[in-house]
């Protein structure tokens, strides 16, 4: 009985629709309440998107028409395993990076600036989020992004002008460069719901070029190498709870849609060449990302250059899919290594942003010379850092092991000998560079003085940082999941 | 004097033209209003060329769906400019300019 | 070559010039001068092309409020004594941004000489099925129909737009008046103009609104006139910005995208999310469009007004 009400209820639609009440409420009321409105909105999140996930388990993959108009003239909603696993993560991460912020900006003393703009751009955000992981539409999934642009340049601007400038100039650019290849797309299949444009194979060369435009704006957006030049300052010098959304959250929204865009819709019109080339650009961006990040004097600057990095590895996929890995034991799996990589790093980058954000409280900076000893000030915070890192490297038992397990077996696989250097390469310096701050958190014999963290805060990236872990150790389940209405490319590969 | 479909194809390649006007303005001036009045450009070609192609023929109008996106277009292309252009006045009247210095790494800037 | 095209023909290549000149002039205030103008050919080429909603559209939104918000953040660079040297890139970028703006071009062009003649789009199916509902323009049904989440997500982003400019307050100002004190002499031409002219705006909104069933109008022109009321009537002194902390103000700043939503949320027991009932569409879709055309309006004029900088 409570399963069939529990089927029928309209999960999909209202993790839409909470969070925008949510967003009109902090813009209308702000003050005192915003900051608290987290509370209410956290657990109602993951309880929607843990209904959205157990109904996806429970059937097939669900579409919801909404305004009960039918594509082509209506917009569709679409919940598989994948978009419902962004869904559920995203519900976890906003929640964690809202309590943690909530001391930060709160309005204990009466509404301020930082108070009353974080909460609504963080609804606007949420919303934002789980539109594009639940768009059928690519012009809808168009105004989500423009969304999710805005409250994020927003977020960096909350750090400094210079940094949210640049962010919003790769943006524009990229949004244009999407809007084109959608008139494209509509002109030639007269449709833009993504199920309608995959029955019809339509003209691969418009598609091609369609698809390429619509690729080359969202590679803006998800700061694939050479694009990701505004990524470091913007994610870098935003407060840290921000940081902590846009690494782990935002770059993945516009990857997701590329992932949607070519695996579910065309892979058809895709072609070796751009196949090849997202692959070279994924490797480039690990290598030079890392390479970077060893050099940076900052922890968040470090990891901020480790999303440059971590974000390569999300690319492979494209040359890694298909081939002799589609006939490996795990069904697809460079695709599933994937998306493992894209859950396991949000929840390891948040927790390790989340860290960092306390570490700034407590020092009052993130210099990782002048941070000596501070694993004895901050137990908790380092501890969660040290978790975090530990998926950020890709060692066992952890969520971005078993990422990075599929993909390299299925490039070992595949015959694809370069690729699988440059993923040993790059965990090898990821090693590298993570394991610079926490030497220096250890070193020492002195307990540094610090400001007051309360201590339930310091939980709070420790537990994200326990769940990339668990991802890896009960890695079975979810990787059961994301398959549920997996494309068929995502075995057998593009072209 | 209707328009007709060689109309609607000459306005659409006039959108094609727009967008590469655009985009050469958008890359190389320095001042960040001129690249923002440029960003509109590019936004209005689009919009051109997606309601051109659109055209259905002399007294059938513009199918009405390219057209109802793009009023939503235009509303979220004036929403990025009102706060890009935001952002460009405070950089102004924090820095005294209105250039991104595009020397400038990405690492000096947060010192 | 018969009349039509050679018409339309020439209005390409103003439209044309005047991008180039916006693109090309020395002088800033000229360049925002010359994109004015272009957002007006562009309107014509709207109502060339019968898309009459759109060309209200771009000369309110497109051309007028995005012109002012350009004049207006000129007049404030000016104040902050920003240069305006006209500063071009090396010569080894501009070449490399010539190659790959008419890349762009004439890879556009030929996709748009590949597609195959004869598209009908969704056109047929939008008259078809808008009998079933009360309104009878098919870009509001599209709009407020069809795909009204879009709109719904669209007027969200035009709010969240305007938080994101708020941001941008400096802790000292928050709370304050958005915009700088303006000083209108009372006996002036503007002030009468402030005066004469709201009671005229306010009925071509409403018409905008009310006409936008059944001919080109709606929520989005309608709420720019609103704004462009608003705005003349503070430049005229009549009345000043209210503070951003006010909380009628945000009240009008929400109504509209509250409404919609929560009637989209009632849609639910109708069977889907934004789904209207027969016998009450026509009611909900007007009661919608009004009141999104109120927060419209006001959200335009604040956005316009930039952020606070003068104490309640």
């Amino acid at each position: 009985m409570t399963g069939v009400i529990v089927s029928a209820f309209p999960a999909i639609e209202l993790s839409i629709a909470l969070p925008l009440v949510a967003l009109l409420t902090a813009i209308l009321i702000g003050g005192k309440l915003a900051p608290r409105l987290i509370l209410a909105v956290g657990p109602l999140m993951m309880a929607l998107t843990g209904i959205v996930a157990w109904q996806v388990a429970e059937g097939d993959p669900t579409r919801v028409e909404l305004g009960g108009w039918e594509a082509p003239l209506g917009i569709a909603l679409f919940a598989d395993g994948l978009s419902s696993s962004f869904l559920l993560l995203t519900a976890i991460i906003m929640s964690a990076v809202g309590i943690v912020a909530m001391a930060g900006f709160d309005a204990r003393d009466g509404e301020t600036s930082r108070s009353y703009s974080f909460w609504a751009l963080f609804y606007g955000m949420w919303a934002a989020l789980n539109g594009v992981f639940l768009g059928a539409d690519f012009f809808n999934l168009y105004v989500a992004i423009e969304l999710l642009t805005i409250t994020a340049v927003g977020m960096v601007a909350l750090g400094g002008t210079r940094a949210a400038i640049r962010y919003l100039l790769f943006a524009l650019a990229g949004s244009l460069a999407y809007l084109t290849g959608v008139v494209l797309l509509y002109a030639e299949a007269g449709t833009l719901d993504m199920s309608l444009l995959a029955a019809n194979e339509g003209d691969a060369s418009v598609r091609l070029v369609a698809g390429g435009l619509m690729t080359a704006g969202l590679l803006a957006k998800t700061a694939l190498f050479p694009l990701h030049a505004w990524l470091p300052p913007a994610h870098g010098g935003a407060p840290a709870p921000a940081s902590a959304m846009l690494s782990a959250l935002v770059v993945k929204a516009s990857f997701f849609i590329i992932v949607r865009l070519w695996f579910d819709v065309m892979p058809e019109a895709a072609g070796p060449v751009l196949v090849q080339l997202i692959g070279i650009l994924g490797g480039t961006a690990i290598l030079y990302g890392s390479l970077l990040a060893l050099r940076q004097a900052r922890l968040k600057m470090i990891i901020a250059y480790s999303t440059v990095a971590q974000l390569g590895y999300l690319f492979l996929i494209f040359p890694l899919s298909g081939g002799i890995a589609g006939e490996m034991p795990w069904a697809a799996g460079a695709w599933s290594g994937g998306m493992f990589h894209a859950l396991a790093h949000g929840l390891a980058k948040a927790a390790a942003f989340l860290a960092a954000g306390l570490i700034i409280e407590a020092l009052g900076h993130d210099r990782i010379d002048d941070m000596k000893g501070i694993a004895r000030a901050m137990p908790v915070t380092v501890f969660a850092f040290g978790i975090a890192a530990i998926s950020l490297m890709g060692l066992p038992p952890s969520g971005g092991f078993m990422a990075k397990y599929l993909m390299l077996t299925a490039a070992l696989a595949g015959g694809h000998v370069v690729i699988a250097l440059v993923m040993m390469a790059g965990g090898l310096l990821a090693a590298a560079y993570l394991f610079r701050p926490v030497n220096r958190a250890f070193s020492g014999s002195d307990i540094p003085e610090v400001a007051y963290v309360a201590y339930w805060r310091q939980w709070v990236p420790l537990i994200l940082a326990l769940l990339a872990m668990l991802l890896g150790v009960v890695s079975a389940g979810p990787y059961e999941f994301i398959q549920i209405g997996r494309a068929v490319t995502a075995e057998v590969g593009i072209e | 004097m209707m328009a007709t479909i060689d109309s609607a194809l000459l306005f659409a390649l006039t959108g094609c033209v727009l967008i590469g006007l655009g985009l050469y303005g958008f890359i190389v001036h320095a001042h960040l209003l001129r690249r923002i009045l440029a960003f509109n450009v590019i936004g209005s070609g689009i919009f051109l060329l997606f309601g051109a192609l659109g055209y259905l023929g002399a007294g059938q109008g513009t199918d009405p769906v390219p057209q109802a996106l793009i009023i939503t277009g235009i509303v979220v292309a004036l929403s990025l400019t009102a706060f890009a252009i935001a952002l460009v006045i405070k950089l102004a009247e924090e820095e005294k300019t209105a250039v991104l210095d595009a020397a400038k790494t990405a690492e000096d800037l947060h010192e | 070559m018969n009349a039509a095209l050679l018409l339309d023909a020439g209005l390409c290549l103003l439209i044309l010039t005047a991008a180039v000149l916006a693109m090309t002039g020395r002088d800033l205030f000229g360049a925002i001068a010359f994109f004015i103008v272009y957002g007006i050919l562009i309107a014509l080429a709207w109502v060339r092309l019968e898309a009459v909603d759109v060309a209200l559209a771009e000369a309110a939104i497109g051309a007028g409020l995005t012109g002012v918000l350009l004049i207006g953040a000129w007049s404030l660079l000016r104040r902050a004594g920003v240069s305006e040297a006209h500063e071009l890139s090396h010569w080894g970028l501009r070449l490399v941004a010539g190659l790959a703006s008419a890349a762009t071009t004439v890879v556009l062009a030929a996709a748009v000489l590949a597609l195959p003649p004869g598209r009908e789009g969704l056109a047929p199916l939008v008259t078809e099925r808008l009998a079933d509902h009360g309104v009878s323009n098919p870009v509001t049904g599209v709009l407020l129909d069809f795909r009204a989440y879009d709109t719904l997500m669209e007027s969200i982003v035009l709010l969240v737009a305007l938080v994101a400019v708020w941001a941008l307050t400096p802790a000292s100002a928050w709370g304050g008046v958005p915009g700088m004190r303006q000083h209108a002499r009372p006996d002036g031409v503007l002030a009468m103009f402030g005066r004469l002219l709201p009671p005229i705006g306010l009925v071509m909104a409403v018409y905008l609104v009310w006409a936008g069933s059944s001919q080109p109008g709606g929520a989005f022109q309608a709420g720019t006139v609103l704004a462009a009321v608003w705005l003349l009537v503070v430049m005229a002194g009549i009345y000043d910005e209210p503070p951003i902390s006010s909380g009628l103000l945000r009240t009008a700043l929400v109504a509209g995208p509250a409404v919609f939503l929560a009637i989209g949320i009632a849609g639910l027991g109708a069977g889907a999310l934004l789904a209207y009932p027969d016998e009450y569409a026509y009611g909900l879709i007007l009661l919608i469009e009004f009141t999104l055309t109120f927060s419209i309006g006001a959200t335009l004029a604040l956005l316009v007004a930039g952020r606070a900088r003068r104490a309640a």
